[in-house]
Order: structure tokens, then C-alpha cells, then sequence
């Protein structure tokens, strides 16, 4: 028997009886716990409870249908499909926008540490001196980061940052009477979705504006929209803007900009998602920003995407520190103090249990601490010189809608646009780096152009390994050219679960099992 | 033969009268994909042109569709959330998402006839 024949042969085995250690080879399949071959058998036996009302809505729990298996067959389905879980870990990840960067153990073993792993939130503030000294010392690099003086810790992640930055916002235009009459949000087509959606959330109407051919917003454009509706755009309550932008392009016209904004007596928030580009090198406050969020997880390299949790810290000007939420930490002489409601009281309040994500509080400064400002900087440039590596060496392959304009950022471009000719687009191109091995990159984002691919290598991948990701590219690239349509609309082959009609999926869910 | 208008964000636009049958032209199916989703305006939503009122999602991403003139939408395809294939319909076939009655007809004038529609696309990227 061939050995294709006998794996095929021992797929139907495996599919048949519980995957378990004991069978032929090592399989990435799970079934449910409740299609156990003996799902019906407990681990532990006890005694039925006598005189003791069910909590289980008057059914017995036997009827419920929950599956009953020992600990450890539970314990080792949840730890196998753990094993599935593709991470930075594992292996290349590059996923524009997002910075999935390496997260140095340095920060897990700070972290751990019992001074800080074992205190309580509701400890007084004299027993916590040195966590309160952590987190005002984060507060300093991320004020000096950015060169934005008021920096509040506790949003949990980059969204709910994005909603304590535009709050603070909508706090000072209430505190200046103006929040009825400035109803506008302007966003540019090349926006991440959140910033459209915070602004609908804090109850403001988002209006668009569009970027030229170059991938970038323009002071024409930007002036169409904030005289549309009032000559001194005095309707407009805020700017989101992402610098460098989702074309992984940085915004030239920023100061500009900004100018303008400030004297129609709107305010300027900025994405931070992006921060990683411009760490050390930029001070967003000095191109105009009035607040932003900075994404821990991302720039400061502390656990991201499922391992989480975020944290989504904002930095503000002086004049709207006042109005973001508490608490935040001051230094009174020697003592370390959080900020509350009684400390400031034109604050908008508190949008956290506690004080923010602190364990990653230490893990980002641990970073900062372990690089300095001269390796901070390095980070960025790494950073950049890492995508545009790759967007030097594709740009012939792949169509690169901004290339000929010069350096990208840290995120590269590229489209479908040259292999849509033969019959494949952007999601067979991903699902055929699945099938070699990699991680897709971000797929149809951003929007606005047709096709996207948005690769963002970082700093931390060695040039092996880039160099491993462009030569699978150049073969993608070079199997599209050559006429395989076929069977790129066939990957991948080689994973437990094939292509997926991702249409029927979202057009008919299977919601619950059975 | 019955008129039809475009806009340049890929509106088509079927003339019935002071009302508009508003839909999205088979360059925006085929860049957005297979449907999966479409919400519906409100009957009675006043819009300006250039206002979004209704959304169509795909696997790939949601885009918003943009009133082509000034006017109140008067009917939305019920029908359509149901049967999403019927966005590839001819537009006064099934394919159409809202009936907008027009305030001003002289709007349409701003619209693209079929060849310079045509002639639009082939021009893009």
C-alpha cells in the first residue's frame, strides 16, 4: 500500500473513532466533546444529591444534553486544538496594520515578578508605591513619546482607546458649549473602520473624505470637507486620521492640516495603530495631533490577539488633559497618588473597573526600559527598512499601487491587480500561502482600492525569514502567470479543512451543533 | 427603451418618472463579490444626494450605497435580504434595493448615460 493510500486509509480510520494518541501518526483533527465515543462517562462519580433544588431550570442535568467526560480526555481536546492556534510564536505573521511583533520574554518574566503578579487593585496606595511608580514612568515615555503631555492608562485595548480620545474630545466641546452645534467627525476613505464607528458611537455624523491617486489625504480635499457645511467649518468637532495611513504612506500634509482644523475650532485625533513606524523618530504632537491612542499590544510588544489582553493607553495635549478619564497616576513629592473624579473635576468620568491593564503597564515599560530611546528608534527603522524590502523585491511581481512614489512605512501594498488577469485574486493568494506554510497577510484592506494586500513584516523577523515569505510570493506569483487558476482556486490542499465556502457560511450560519 | 442613469461610485439608476430605482451596476457586484448581507433604508428617509442609505456586504467587505439625487424613499426591496442573488437581477427585474421619488428631476442630469459609464470603468485603475 502506497503511503498516500494508507494516510487516506487512516483519515477515514481517524474520522471514524475518537482522535486520540494511539493512532497512526499525528492528526490535526478534534472531534466535539460530545462526539467522544464515551461522552456519557464522568470522570468523577458522586453521590446524587438528595433534597437539593435543581439550578438547571427544572431539568435534570443529565437532560441538558452537556457532554461527561473524564478531566483529562477534557483537558487534552482543549490543549490539542491550543496546539492549532497559528501565533507569532509559531512562526511569520504578516498581518498589516496590526504589528504582530515578537514579545520579548525579558517583559514575561517583569511581569511575573510576585511584586507585581500578586498585588490587588484595591490595595491602598501606600502598599503599591512601585506599581503606581511603573505606571507613572509609562505615563513619561509615552508623554515624551509622543510629545503629548496628559497620558491616561486605562483603556483596555485600541478601540476603547480610540472611545476615551474621542469623549475627551466630545468633553471639551460640552465644557465649551459647543457639542450642539459641532456634529461632524471628518474621516479620509483610507480610515481603519473603527474610527468611523467611535465617532458614530459618541453620536457624531461621520463625513468622508477622499484620497488622491497618491494614496494620501490633500489639503484640497481636506478643505472641501471642512467648509462643506458652514464657511468657518465651525459644524466640525474632530479629525481621525492614521498616521503613517492604512496605504502604509505617511501623511505629508498633516501640519497643514491640522492648522486649519484648529483655527475652524475642531480637534485632531490620531489612529496610533500605526505608531510603530514613527516610534522615536515622530512626535505626533508635533504635526498637530490633540489625541491619540497607543496600542501596547502592537508598538510596545506586549501579547496580542488572543493571548491579549490589549491596552489602549491615550496621550493628550495640556489642554485636554483635564477632560480625559481617571484615574491616572501623579507624583506628589515623593508619593505616588492616583488621580480620581475629586482630583480633577472636569474629567469625563471613568471608562474602566480599576486601572487599566497593568500587567501590560509593566510589560511596555519593560520594553522601553530594555531597548532605551537609541533602540526604540531602531525599531522603527527596522521596521520600515524590513517593508520596504519586501516591497522592493514584489513590486515587479505584484502590482505595487504606490511604489514609484518612494519608501513605504512599515506596512507594503501590494494588489491583485496583475494576476487577476489569469483568474486569481487576492484571496487565492492567500489561501495559497496557507497552503506553503505562512500566515496570510491582511486581505482587502484597506477599502478603498481594489484588491488590497497589506504586508507588514516587522522588525523582529530576521532576514531568512523575509527572505523565505518573497521567494513563496514570487512563486505564487509565478504559478498565476503561468495559468493555474485552477488549482489556486483550490487551496489549500494540504490542511484539515479545505477551501470553505466562506459565502455559505455567511449566508446560511450553522449556529449550534446539530 | 427605459433610461438608465450611473453615478461614479457604481449607482444604476432606472428613471421611472419623478422616481428612481436605485441599485448598484455589475462593476460593484463583481469587485464586492457574492453578497452576504444587505440592510435597507427606512420608507420615508429623506436624503440629499450623496447620502448613504443602504449597505452591501460581501465576505470581503461592506460598502455603503449613496442616494444619486435629492429625494424621500418611498419603497425598499423586502424581498432582497432574502434573496440576495437578486442584486444580479436587471433592476426593474428584482435587482433594485430602493425607490427613491426625486425632488428635483433636473439632478439627473448629473448622472452618466450608459456609453459614458462605460467609458468611466474602462478608465479606472
Amino acid at each position: 500500500m502506497s503511503a498516500e493510500k494508507n494516510s487516506q486509509q487512516s483519515a477515514i480510520e481517524l474520522t471514524q473513532h475518537d482522535m486520540t494518541d494511539g493512532n497512526i501518526g499525528l492528526h490535526y483533527e478534534e472531534n466535539l466533546l460530545w462526539e467522544k465515543e464515551r461522552a456519557d462517562h464522568p470522570g468523577v462519580d458522586l453521590p446524587e444529591p438528595q433534597n437539593l433544588a435543581l439550578r438547571t431550570g427544572g431539568k435534570p442535568r443529565g437532560d441538558i444534553g452537556l457532554p461527561q467526560v473524564s478531566e483529562p480526555q477534557a483537558l487534552r481536546h482543549f490543549v490539542r486544538m491550543s496546539t492549532w492556534n497559528y501565533s507569532i510564536d509559531h512562526g511569520f505573521f504578516p498581518l498589516g496594520s496590526c504589528t504582530m511583533k515578537h514579545n520579548p520574554r525579558l517583559n514575561e518574566k517583569l511581569a511575573r515578578l510576585p511584586g507585581f503578579a500578586h498585588i490587588h487593585p484595591m490595595q491602598d496606595e501606600s502598599t503599591v508605591q512601585g506599581a503606581l511608580a511603573v505606571m507613572h514612568d509609562l505615563q513619561h515615555w509615552l508623554a515624551e513619546l509622543t510629545n503629548l503631555p496628559g497620558v491616561c492608562l486605562s483603556p483596555a485595548a485600541g478601540a476603547h482607546g480610540e472611545l476615551a480620545g474621542m469623549m475627551t474630545i466630545r468633553r471639551a466641546h460640552e465644557q465649551k458649549g459647543e457639542n450642539k452645534k459641532r456634529r461632524i467627525v471628518l474621516t479620509p476613505d483610507s480610515a481603519h473602520g473603527t474610527n468611523p464607528a467611535t465617532a458614530t458611537t459618541c453620536g457624531y455624523e461621520v463625513r468622508n473624505m477622499p484620497t488622491k491617486e497618491n494614496g494620501m489625504l490633500t489639503v484640497a480635499a481636506f478643505k472641501e470637507a471642512l467648509y462643506k457645511t458652514d464657511p468657518d467649518g465651525a459644524d466640525i468637532a474632530a479629525m481621525m486620521v492614521t498616521n503613517p495611513n492604512t496605504c502604509g504612506l505617511f501623511e505629508k500634509d498633516m501640519v497643514e492640516i491640522a492648522d486649519l482644523l484648529h483655527e475652524a475650532g475642531a480637534y485632531f485625533y490620531c489612529d496610533g495603530a500605526n505608531f510603530n513606524a514613527l516610534v522615536g523618530k515622530v512626535r505626533p504632537g508635533d504635526f498637530g495631533v490633540d489625541v491619540m491612542h497607543i496600542n501596547l499590544h502592537k508598538t510596545f510588544s506586549t501579547p496580542h490577539g488572543g493571548g491579549g489582553p490589549g491596552s489602549g493607553p491615550i496621550c493628550c495635549t495640556e489642554e485636554l488633559a483635564k477632560y480625559m478619564p481617571v484615574p491616572t497616576v501623579i507624583k506628589q513629592g515623593d508619593v505616588y497618588k492616583l488621580e480620581t473624579e475629586g482630583d480633577r473635576p472636569e474629567t469625563l468620568g471613568r471608562l474602566k473597573g480599576y486601572h487599566g491593564q497593568f500587567g501590560m503597564h509593566v510589560r511596555a515599560l519593560s520594553y522601553m526600559l530594555s531597548h532605551g530611546a537609541d533602540g526604540l528608534q531602531r525599531v522603527s527603522e527596522d521596521a520600515v527598512l524590513n517593508a520596504n524590502y519586501i516591497l522592493a523585491s514584489l513590486k515587479d511581481d505584484y502590482h505595487a499601487p504606490f511604489a514609484h512614489q518612494g519608501p513605504c512605512m512599515h506596512e507594503a501594498l501590494l494588489t491583485d491587480k496583475i494576476q487577476k488577469e489569469n483568474g486569481v485574486t487576492t484571496l487565492d493568494i492567500a489561501k495559497a500561502l496557507v497552503e506553503h506554510g505562512f500566515h496570510p497577510m491582511t486581505v482587502y484592506f484597506p477599502i478603498h482600492i481594489a484588491g488590497t494586500m497589506l504586508i507588514e513584516p516587522t522588525e523582529t523577523e530576521s532576514k531568512d525569514s523575509i527572505d523565505r515569505f518573497i521567494t513563496v510570493m514570487k512563486d505564487i506569483a509565478n504559478g498565476a502567470k503561468a495559468g493555474k487558476a485552477d488549482e489556486f482556486h483550490s487551496y489549500p490542499q494540504s490542511t484539515p479543512r479545505k477551501r470553505l465556502d466562506e459565502v455559505k457560511a455567511a449566508r446560511q450560519p450553522v449556529l449550534r451543533w446539530r | 427603451m427605459a433610461e438608465m442613469k450611473y453615478t461614479k461610485d457604481h449607482e444604476c439608476v432606472y428613471v421611472d418618472g419623478d422616481v428612481v430605482w436605485v441599485g448598484i451596476t455589475d462593476y460593484a457586484r463583481e469587485a464586492l463579490g457574492d453578497l452576504v448581507y444587505v440592510e435597507l433604508p427606512e420608507i420615508g428617509k429623506s436624503l440629499t444626494k450623496g447620502d448613504d442609505f443602504a449597505v452591501v456586504e460581501s465576505v470581503k467587505t461592506a460598502a455603503e450605497v449613496y442616494s444619486p439625487v435629492d429625494g424621500d424613499v418611498i419603497e425598499a426591496n423586502d424581498n432582497m435580504p432574502d434573496d440576495l442573488e437578486l442584486i444580479t437581477k436587471p433592476l426593474n427585474d428584482g435587482g433594485w434595493i430602493a425607490k427613491i421619488k426625486m425632488s428635483d428631476t433636473a439632478q439627473l442630469d448629473d448622472l452618466m448615460d450608459e456609453s459614458a459609464y462605460k467609458e468611466y470603468v474602462e478608465n479606472l485603475d
